[in-house]
């Protein structure tokens, strides 16, 4: 019996001192101070972690929260299955509005259309835009992958590429599968997948290495994420290959490596305006019954950053809002 | 070696004597009393942890990882790993993804050349670790890096896209999709049959393990191979059986996924084979083999499946997810050695 009640004894201290830890994280968000309303929005994207481009997302959405003065709660998980069981936990929590990413439409289809059917309002972001009114979403915020891989196969046909690389950094995202495909649907030279792992910048460095060295033709490398173009620029770099490079999405360096003449450009999809820009179309469908969009998708990008705006750029990028 | 014998038999945690004693010093003990303080943890520090709808999301959560913590279990007390049982689980998606979508073959059948193949890598692990005694850790990760390769390249290859569209729209997908991924509302929340399935492969196991000769052998194999060779346990059939079932248990998760979603992606599972491991372990399996249970790698799945989704209903900055996650378990460990330590079972 003594050993029952020092468990319980150690519970409740293991709750106690939890509880504490539990301050602590809540310290950190600057919306709960400013909340004006007892709304709470969940953001549920397909994000791994420590990814510089959804934190863009996060810090637009938890923006707009700020300024709205509302609660935002965001989560991510890059297998469908789970994105799936947080929605349905958001949806369980009741919240106000949902804004989700669909990487994989197919995959959270019936979460997405679960939490409709409860009656929150729901916008797809980034990607999923060709199911987003069909799941029975506001609207979508994003960028339409094809249009921008083809301007980005058009632009690196007039820099006189012939033979590029495109670098895929994550096996199983559809997006950019497409983003390579539409890019060499466009472009006038000849363009190879090349797949690399994302979640080790070493590791993809070195692989785009050993493929510049191998083919000395490779004029060009596209990559597909800001921080990818970083270990692109290494790369050529250390092979001595003259090759160009340009990518999808920025960052902070490949805003500066722009200026330097590193990176010749960078086609942006502006996540800060999808993470707001989300939360604001569920916030004025929760509190002003508006359809933003009217049913159809809303384009955040894509913008071209070359070296002729990369200075005014540079300084968002700083901020991490850019 | 007779006296590790002795040991071995002595873990065999019905052979205690005393009621009250042989209860706290079993091995899933400790796992059930912290489950229960993370369930009263977030049942008091969040207002809708303990519905219906709330326990739908973190019993789901929950499930598929218990279903494999159980058969990872298994193989652990049997004195073996296997890190290919995460990326097995996208494997058998895509086998059953492609031969249906592509070459339009019966969902059933084409269900059922899932799971044989995963059987036969299943035993290829176990034979190859059988036979030339190499550690199991080196053999299932050079299975598990293949089967990743596999399943990007070969899923690339032949649908030209690395994950499965339109598999609702196979023929007969209604007919087995209820199997393996229906769901009931019951009140507010939405259960789904994984849950019954996690259920049914922990009783089996159990079962298995505390009455059925073949559990004597599992024990016996990690906790004494050499002294369990000499008394005539067959050691290869133990171990790779042990080996199928683990990859079998990664067919059904494999299922589940795949008609819960109606679609798989080529890097389905990968890294979650440690996470079983943890949930075995955190169940009280030790790692060196020869003891542990199913029930509690089972609640090691729930307490993993709760600290998840709990994190999310307690509305903490996401950015510390892990930093929580690993922290709870953590906890989670410490409680349950201390409740095993006091309770005299614990070794």
């Amino acid at each position: 019996m003594k050993r029952i009640i020092t468990g319980v004894g150690t519970v409740a201290v293991a709750g106690l001192l939890l509880s504490a830890c539990s301050g602590t994280g809540q310290e950190t968000e600057g919306s709960t101070d400013t909340a004006t309303s007892d709304l709470t929005y969940a953001v549920i994207t397909h994000a791994g972690p420590g990814d510089a481009f959804w934190d863009r997302v996060k810090s637009g959405a938890e923006q707009a929260g700020g300024d709205y003065g509302v609660e935002i709660t965001y989560n991510s998980d890059p297998d469908p299955a789970k994105q799936s069981q947080l929605i349905d936990n958001a949806v369980a929590q009741e919240v106000d509005g949902i804004v989700v990413s669909m990487a994989n439409p197919d995959g959270v289809q019936s979460s997405v259309q679960r939490a409709v059917d409860a009656g929150i309002p729901v916008v797809t972001i980034n990607s999923g835009i060709e199911r987003s009114a069909e799941f029975g979403a506001i609207t979508h915020i994003g960028q339409s992958e094809t249009v921008a891989g083809e301007a980005v196969g058009l632009e690196l046909s007039e820099a006189g590429v012939t033979n590029a690389l495109c670098v895929i950094q994550e096996a199983g995202n559809v997006g950019l599968e497409e983003r390579c495909k539409a890019a060499a649907s466009t472009f006038s030279g000849t363009m190879a997948n090349l797949q690399v792992d994302g979640t080790n910048d070493a590791e993809v460095k070195a692989t785009i290495k050993s493929k510049l060295q191998a083919d000395a033709t490779i004029d060009g490398v596209l990559t597909l994420g800001g921080q990818y173009a970083m270990d692109a620029v290494g790369a050529v770099d250390e092979s001595g290959s003259a090759a160009t490079v340009a990518t999808f999405d920025l960052s902070d360096d490949v805003v500066s490596a722009i200026s330097d003449g590193a990176i010749l450009f960078a086609v942006d999809q502006q996540p800060y305006v999808q993470g707001f820009l989300g939360v604001t179309a569920v916030h004025l469908r929760a509190t002003n019954g508006n359809d933003v969009g009217g049913g159809q998708p809303v384009f955040s990008g894509p913008a071209f950053v070359t070296k002729a705006n990369a200075a005014d750029v540079a300084k968002y990028a700083a901020n991490g809002t850019r | 070696m007779t006296t590790t014998d002795i040991v071995t038999i002595a873990t065999r945690p019905r052979m205690e004597r005393q009621p009250i004693r042989r209860l706290l010093a079993r091995p899933e003990m400790g796992a059930l009393v912290a489950a229960l303080a993370v369930m009263i943890f977030f049942s008091v520090y969040t207002s809708n942890f303990m519905t219906l709808a709330g326990a739908g999301v973190w019993l789901e959560s929950a499930s598929t990882f218990g279903i494999m913590a159980v058969a990872v279990a298994l193989l652990m007390i049997g004195g073996e790993f296997d890190l290919s049982a995460g990326v097995m689980t996208g494997f058998t998606a895509l086998i059953v993804g492609v031969l249906t979508t592509n070459y339009g073959l019966n969902i059933w059948v084409a269900v059922v050349v899932s799971l044989a193949v995963a059987l036969g890598v299943g035993a290829l692990n176990g034979i190859i670790v059988m036979r030339t005694g190499l550690p199991s850790f080196i053999v299932t990760l050079g299975t598990f890096f293949v089967l990743a390769g596999i399943d990007l390249a070969v899923t690339k290859l032949i649908t030209g896209q690395v994950s499965i569209q339109g598999m609702a729209k196979v023929p007969f997908y209604d007919t087995i999709q209820p199997l393996f991924g229906a769901s009931i509302r019951i009140g507010g929340g939405v259960f789904y049959v994984s849950v019954l399935w996690w259920f049914l492969v922990t009783a089996i196991a159990t079962w298995v393990l505390l009455r059925a000769r073949a559990g004597n052998w599992i024990f016996a194999v990690g906790g004494a191979l050499n002294s369990s060779r000499q008394v005539g346990v067959p050691i290869m059939r133990t171990k790779v059986g042990l080996f199928m079932t683990t990859a079998g248990a990664a067919w059904l998760v494999g299922m589940i996924s795949l008609f819960r979603t109606s679609t798989v992606q080529a890097n389905t599972g990968v890294g979650q084979e440690f996470i079983y491991i943890i949930c075995a372990v955190v169940g009280g399996c030790l790692l060196t083999g020869g003891f542990g249970s199913a029930i509690g790698a089972a609640l090691g799945a729930l307490i993993y499946g709760m600290v998840f989704q709990g994190i999310t209903f307690a509305q903490w900055d996401t950015n510390w997810l892990r930093t929580f996650l690993g922290a709870m378990l953590l906890l989670a460990v410490l409680l349950n050695h201390w409740v095993r330590t006091r309770a005299g079972g614990a070794r």
